[in-house]
């Protein structure tokens, strides 16, 4: 057996440098897709993720549609080249609970009722896993709704806490979610305080459950802020264009 | 597909009771409906249970075998956990492929196993590297009636404590049954815990009418040292961080309550 890798030193600093409560460098993109009808691109750590919206649109096959609300339908895939072993390109189990987890956890931001008998079809693509593509997902997910002008009640964020050596950290990466002792996705709706993902695996204490769900919490709030940004900076250079053409 | 269709005037009437702090079937909001559980009515599998938790009714059969390890865990059995949900079981359910519902069920069962260390999965090592034990678990619904999480994982719970390995001796490299039994090496004891959020209160163990009507769905697994080792929130609604934790405080004494009926049975 090979020593363990020690995941948080006597200092309370992580493998890649950070604190725990540090969330890695996110760089989030809105509109990077021309066919789709919103898409947004997120990079947070080494993971690099694309999610795209086409719809509302007519719904195929038709028996799904919906007499009282428009129908989202999620499908999180990794690619073959996103992980260390090649994944098989058909869905895993897992890929099917995450594709439902995620669907869950956006709907309740989406006025699904404005659009009966309709499709909202999501797709999340996971050019490269880092640990917390569920999360990141989301993020990126609820930026692709947005931009394809889906009214919405508010941005949905997603941010885990995990454990790693006995210390709670926040925004797990590849190893820590891996060799660490729990992981636990939230994602949260910030002026709702509505949580509308949650899972965990591992083994927590009652008392660490609650610290770590507000450390999951606040990294939500964290990267909140970043989502916003990330939405207005699409329209600002919209709108110096337009000012440009009109000088 | 109609027999499960809740009308809109009875889900009113749950949603009000349970306002009032009433449920339809007259339990109070964090009672379960009556267990029970069989367990070893499989002879030819290593082990099994049925379990009824008010109708809803599953059974969990576990087969043994041997097999290759994971190449990151050499000297540690396997364990999987898969669901099936016959069409007997309801008139929802469908055959073909399984429904993400079945994949959600029998991933948090497998969590709760798996995350609380249920199996001493490093005693089941044959030759490292090469010839492990797996154990299969396959949970199988036979009546829906609510809360198949909770039933599943007693229904597992309960299978675990039957299971028997068959004695064997190695020849040639080749495993060779031998006649005689061990029981599973088990060290932990997961119990799952499953509330339905009904107009922003919380109830456990949701029947299959209050299912129809609630927002939100939390399971928590608990370990037997009081752990959580296991979370699943499910459908579209949302909770506040106040309901988890009040959740999570109920959730423990009702995992201690079921644990210690599981030990009389």
């Amino acid at each position: 057996m090979t020593a363990r890798i020690k995941l948080v030193d006597d200092n309370g600093i992580r493998t890649d440098g950070r604190k725990l409560n540090e969330l890695r460098p996110i760089k989030l993109e809105v509109g990077v897709l021309s066919n789709a009808d919103g898409s947004a691109y997120i990079e947070q750590g080494k993971n690099k993720i694309l999610a795209a919206v086409y719809g509302p649109r007519d719904v195929h096959p038709r028996h799904l549609a919906l007499p009282e609300r428009a129908l989202l339908r999620c499908r999180y895939h990794m690619a073959p080249f996103s992980v260390e072993e090649r994944k098989p390109p058909a869905p895993s189990r897992r890929e099917v609970e995450l594709s439902k987890v995620i669907r869950e956890s956006l709907e309740p931001a989406i006025f699904l009722e404005q659009f009966p008998r309709t499709s909202i079809d999501l797709f999340i693509e996971v050019l490269q896993a880092d640990g917390g593509t569920r999360c990141a997902g989301v993020t990126a997910a609820s930026l692709a709704l947005a931009d394809a002008g889906i009214p919405m009640k508010d941005l949905v964020v997603a941010c885990a806490t995990g454990k790693a050596d006995g210390h709670l950290v926040l925004d797990l990466n590849d190893i820590e979610d891996k060799e660490g002792e729990a992981d636990l996705p939230v994602a949260y709706m910030p002026n709702f305080n509505a949580v509308s993902l949650l899972q965990m695996d591992g083994l927590l204490t009652i008392e660490e459950f609650k610290q770590a769900l507000d450390l999951s919490l606040d990294g939500c709030k964290q990267i909140y802020k970043l989502q916003k940004e990330a939405l207005k900076a699409k329209y600002i250079a919209i709108r110096e264009e337009v000012e440009e053409c009109l000088q | 597909m109609s027999s499960i269709m809740v009308s809109r005037i009875r889900q009113k009437q749950i949603a009000q009771l349970i306002m009032s702090g009433k449920r339809l079937d007259e339990r109070g909001l964090n009672d379960y409906r009556p267990i029970q559980i069989e367990s070893g009515i499989i002879e030819r599998a290593e082990g099994s249970a049925r379990v009824r938790l008010g109708r809803t009714e599953v059974m969990v059969g576990v087969k043994i075998e041997t097999g290759e390890p994971f190449s990151d865990r050499p000297n540690e059995g396997v364990l999987t956990v898969n669901s099936e949900f016959v069409p007997l079981a309801s008139p929802e359910f469908e055959a073909g492929p399984p429904s993400e519902e079945s994949i959600e069920l029998a991933r948090v069962v497998d969590r709760g196993l798996r995350e609380s260390k249920a199996i001493e999965l490093e005693k089941l090592c044959i030759i490292p590297a090469k010839k492990v034990f797996v154990i299969f678990f396959d949970i199988y619904v036979l009546n829906h009636d609510g809360n198949l999480i909770d039933a599943a994982a007693l229904a597992a719970f309960a299978a675990l404590l039957n299971t028997k390995i068959s004695n064997y001796e190695i020849e040639n490299g080749e495993v060779k049954k031998k006649p005689g039994f061990v029981a599973l090496p088990i060290r932990n004891y997961p119990i799952a815990i499953t509330f339905a959020s009904i107009s922003g209160k919380l109830i456990v163990d949701p029947w299959i009418d209050e299912e129809q009507v609630m927002d939100a769905r939390l399971t928590l697994t608990f370990d037997k040292d009081g752990k959580i080792c296991a979370i699943q929130k499910g459908k579209r609604g949302t909770l506040t961080p106040q309901q988890i934790m009040e959740a999570v405080h109920i959730a423990r004494e009702k995992a201690e309550e079921l644990r210690k009926l599981m030990v009389k049975s």
